[in-house]
C-alpha cells in the first residue's frame, strides 16, 4: 500500500526551505548530530545505522550501517592514516532525477547527515562530490555548510565536543563514470576518473589511500530522519522491513506519465502505484510497453511479465505468478524477478514508442561514457551503438542481430568496474524481451520513418 | 602572456588548497577557477596549474581531456546544452534540438558566427523528471515549449 511521508521533503516547496531556520522549524534542526556527538559512542552510532536497514540510494543497494562498520575501529592512532567520508552525489544515471531536489531544497539535511556519518566511521573531513552542473545545488549545499559552521556545528568542536568536522563541495567536471566510487576517488585526488581495480576496496584504501566510506547523498540525508524517529522506528515503516530493506526513500517517475515528480514515500510501492496513483496516469491513457526500473543500467520489464517464486520460502512467494508491476520495490524483491531497484527513479515508456530507437539513443550514452579503460566495454559499447544504428537504417543482417547477444555477453565479466554490466544488462533485456521489433527492422517491415519516441509531437 | 588568476580567485585558491591533503587534489577545482576566468584552458593554463600545484603539464593535460567540461578551444559567449538522453527524448527532446539548430542555423557543436552561442547536447542532466530541459550557462531550463525555447534564445542572441 503506498504510505506518503515527508521525513525528507518537509522543506521542500517552503518559502527558503533550504535555510537553517526552514529546516529547525521543520525538521529538528541538528538534534541528532548533537545527540550523536555528545550522547553517543562511536560504536553506538554504527549499531543505530544498523538498526534503520537503510540500503544504499546510489543505485546497488548495500547495506548502510554494515558499510560503516567496515571502517576501521576505534579511534586513529596519533600518526596513523585519516579517515574519509565521500558523499556521491554525481546523479548522473540516465532517468536519475532525486538527489538533486535534496540538495536544492534540504541541504540541511545532507549535512547533518554527514556529520553523524563522519562521527560513526571515524572521519573528520566529508567530501560532497556534486556533478559540476548542478551549480544551484552546489551553491545551496555550501549555503549549508556556511550557516552550520556560523552556528558551531561544524568546525573544531561541533556541539562543544572535541571531534572536529569538515565538509566540502568537490565539483565533478562533466563525466557520468566519476559516479561509480573508486572512479570518484581517483577524480577527488585529481586524477583522470578512471575506476580502480579492487580490492582493495575503499574501506582500507580509499581517498588518498586512507580508509574510506563512499555513500550516496541520499543515503546520507536519510541518516538525521532515522535517528530522530529511532532506527528501528525508521525502519519499520517500510513495507518491506522484514528482510532488511527499511524506512523511506525518495521516488521519482519521468518519461511517458500525465505528472512526472519526485515523491517522499515508504519503501514498498510498486510500478502500478507509481505510474498511477502517484503520477497520473500514463500519458494519452496508452497502455505500457515497459519501464526502466531505477536509472538506465537497470534491465526494462513489461507489464505482461509474471513472478515465478513457487518455493513458499521466498520472499517474492507472496506474488507468485502475479504481474512484476504489483510487486513492492525493493533490493531484493527487483533482484528476485530479474532486474534491479537501481536509484527509484522509474522511466515509463508507452505503448506506440518503438524501442529499437530506445536502444539506440541508451546505447548512445554508453558508448559516449565509457572510459576506455577496459576493451570490452570501450569496443563493446561502440559496436553495440553501430550495429543498434544499422538496424534502425534497416541495414543489419540477422546474423548483426544475433551478434549484439554476443558482444553483450562479452562485456559481462570481463571489466573492471560495474559500468559494463550496465551497459551489457540493459541491452540484452531490450534485445531479448523486443526481438519481434528488431526482427521486423531487419526483415524491412519497419522503418525508421515511422518510429516514434513521444507520445504527443512536442509543442 | 603567461596566465595569471585574479586577486579574488587567487583568494579562493588559498581558501581550497586548505581542504585536501595533497595538492594534486586541487587539479580539477583550480581548472575550473582558470575556465572560469579565460573561458577555455589554454596551454598556458595547463602550464600554469602545473606549476602553481607542482605537477607535470601532461598531468594536467591529461586531466583536461579525461572530462567533457573542460573545454579545449574557445567557446561561444553562451553554452547551450540540450540533454538528449531517453527520458528527455521520449518527452521532445530531439525536437527541440532539431528546433535550436533551425534557429541558430548551425548544428550542434558549432558556434553561431557572431560568436553569442555554442549549442551541444548533453547526456542526462538530473531534470528528467521536468523533461524536456536544456541548460543555458549555469542555468537550467525545464519543461521547454517551443515558445519558452525562442524567447530563451532571443535572449541570448540580443545580449
Ligand atoms: C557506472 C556507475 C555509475 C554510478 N553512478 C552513481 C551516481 O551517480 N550516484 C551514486 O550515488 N552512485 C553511483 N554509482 C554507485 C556507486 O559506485 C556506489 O555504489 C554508491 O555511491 C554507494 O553509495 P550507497 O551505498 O549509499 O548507495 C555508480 C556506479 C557505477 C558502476
Ligand atoms: S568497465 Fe568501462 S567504464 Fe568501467 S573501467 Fe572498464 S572501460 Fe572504464
Ligand atoms: S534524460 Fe534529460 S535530464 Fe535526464
Amino acid at each position: 500500500m503506498l504510505k506518503r511521508t515527508n521525513y525528507l521533503t518537509r522543506t521542500y516547496g517552503k518559502p527558503e526551505g533550504w535555510g537553517l531556520a526552514a529546516y529547525e522549524r521543520e525538521l529538528g534542526g541538528y538534534q541528532q548530530a548533537r545527540r550523536a556527538l555528545t550522547t553517543m559512542t562511536r560504536e553506538q552510532v554504527v549499531d543505530e545505522a544498523k538498526k534503520a536497514n537503510i540500503r544504499g540510494r546510489g543505485g546497488a543497494g548495500f547495506p548502510m550501517g554494515i558499510k560503516w562498520s567496515f571502517m576501521p575501529k576505534g579511534s586513529p592512532a596519533p600518526g596513523a592514516k585519516p579517515h574519509y567520508l565521500v558523499v556521491n552525489a554525481d546523479e548522473g544515471e540516465p532517468g536519475t532525477h532525486k538527489d538533486r531536489t535534496l540538495m536544492e531544497q534540504n541541504p540541511h539535511a545532507c549535512v547533518e547527515g554527514c556529520i553523524i556519518a563522519c562521527y560513526g566511521i571515524g572521519a573528520h573531513v566529508a567530501y560532497i562530490y556534486v556533478r559540476d552542473e548542478l551549480h544551484l545545488s552546489k551553491a545551496r549545499l555550501e549555503g549549508a555548510i556556511l550557516e552550520a559552521r556560523a552556528k558551531g556545528y561544524l568546525g573544531k568542536a561541533p556541539f562543544g565536543k572535541d571531534y572536529a568536522v569538515e565538509v566540502y563541495v568537490h565539483s565533478g567536471a562533466g563525466a557520468y563514470i566519476c559516479g561509480e566510487e573508486t572512479s570518484m576517488l581517483n577524480s577527488i585526488e585529481g586524477r583522470r576518473g578512471e575506476p580502480r581495480m579492487k580490492p582493495p576496496f575503499p574501506a582500507n584504501a580509499g581517498a588518498f589511500g586512507c580508509p574510506t566510506t563512499v555513500n550516496n547523498l541520499e543515503t546520507i540525508a536519510a541518516v538525521p530522519a532515522a535517528f530522530g524517529l529511532g532506527a528501528d522506528e525508521f525502519s519499520k515503516l517500510s513495507a518491506l522491513h522484514h528482510i532488511n530493506d527499511g524506512g523511506v526513500r525518495l521516488y521519482g517517475v519521468n518519461g511517458h506519465v500525465k505528472k512526472p515528480c519526485v515523491v517522499e514515500l515508504a519503501v514498498g510501492p510498486t510500478f502500478n502505484e507509481l505510474i498511477h496513483d502517484v503520477a497520473g496516469g500514463v500519458l494519452g491513457d496508452k497502455g505500457i510497453l515497459c519501464v526502466i526500473p531505477g536509472g538506465s543500467s537497470t534491465p526494462v520489464m513489461r507489464p505482461a511479465e509474471t513472478v515465478h517464486a513457487p518455493d513458499p520460502k521466498s520472499p517474492l512467494h507472496p506474488w507468485h505468478g502475479k504481474s512484476v508491476f504489483d510487486v513492492p520495490l525493493g533490493v531484493d524483491t527487483m533482484r528476485g524477478v530479474g532486474t534491479m531497484l537501481g536509484t527509484c527513479c522509474v522511466t515509463v515508456i508507452a505503448d506506440g514508442t518503438d524501442p529499437v530507437w530506445c536502444m539506440q539513443n541508451l546505447m548512445q550514452f554508453y558508448r559516449h561514457e565509457s572510459c576506455g579503460q577496459c576493451t570490452p566495454c570501450r569496443e563493446g559499447s561502440a559496436w553495440l551503438l553501430r550495429v543498434s544504428e544499422k538496424i534502425l537504417d534497416g541495414k543489419a543482417s540477422l546474423q548483426e542481430l544475433d551478434g549484439l547477444h554476443d558482444i553483450a555477453n562479452g562485456i559481462m565479466g570481463n571489466t573492471i568496474c560495474a559500468f559494463g554490466e550496465g551497459t551489457a544488462m540493459p541491452a540484452l533485456a531490450i534485445l531479448q524481451k523486443f526481438r519481434p521489433e528488431f526482427e521486423a527492422y531487419v526483415r524491412g517491415q519497419r522503418s525508421r520513418a515511422d518510429a516514434r519516441l513521444t507520445v504527443e509531437p512536442w509543442s | 602572456m603567461p596566465f595569471a588568476l585574479s586577486p579574488e580567485r587567487e583568494r579562493k585558491l588559498q581558501e581550497i588548497l586548505e581542504r585536501y591533503p595533497t595538492k594534486m587534489a586541487v587539479t580539477l577545482p583550480l581548472l575550473h577557477l582558470c575556465q572560469e576566468q579565460a573561458g577555455y584552458v589554454s596551454d598556458e593554463i595547463v602550464e600554469f596549474v602545473s606549476k602553481r600545484l607542482d605537477l607535470s603539464p601532461a598531468h594536467v593535460k591529461g586531466v583536461v581531456t579525461f572530462y567533457t567540461l573542460y573545454n579545449q578551444h574557445p567557446v561561444g559567449k553562451h553554452q547551450v546544452w540540450v540533454c538528449r538522453t531517453l527520458p528527455c527524448a521520449l518527452r521532445g527532446a530531439y525536437e527541440v534540438i532539431e528546433h535550436c539548430e533551425k534557429r541558430l542555423g548551425i548544428k550542434c557543436g558549432e558556434t553561431t558566427a557572431d560568436g553569442k552561442i555554442t549549442l551541444r547536447t548533453a547526456e542526462c542532466l538530473a531534470s528528467c523528471g521536468t523533461a524536456p530541459m536544456m541548460q543555458v550557462d549555469r542555468d537550467y531550463h525545464e519543461n521547454l515549449t517551443r515558445e519558452r525555447v525562442d524567447q530563451i534564445l532571443a535572449r541570448l542572441q540580443g545580449g
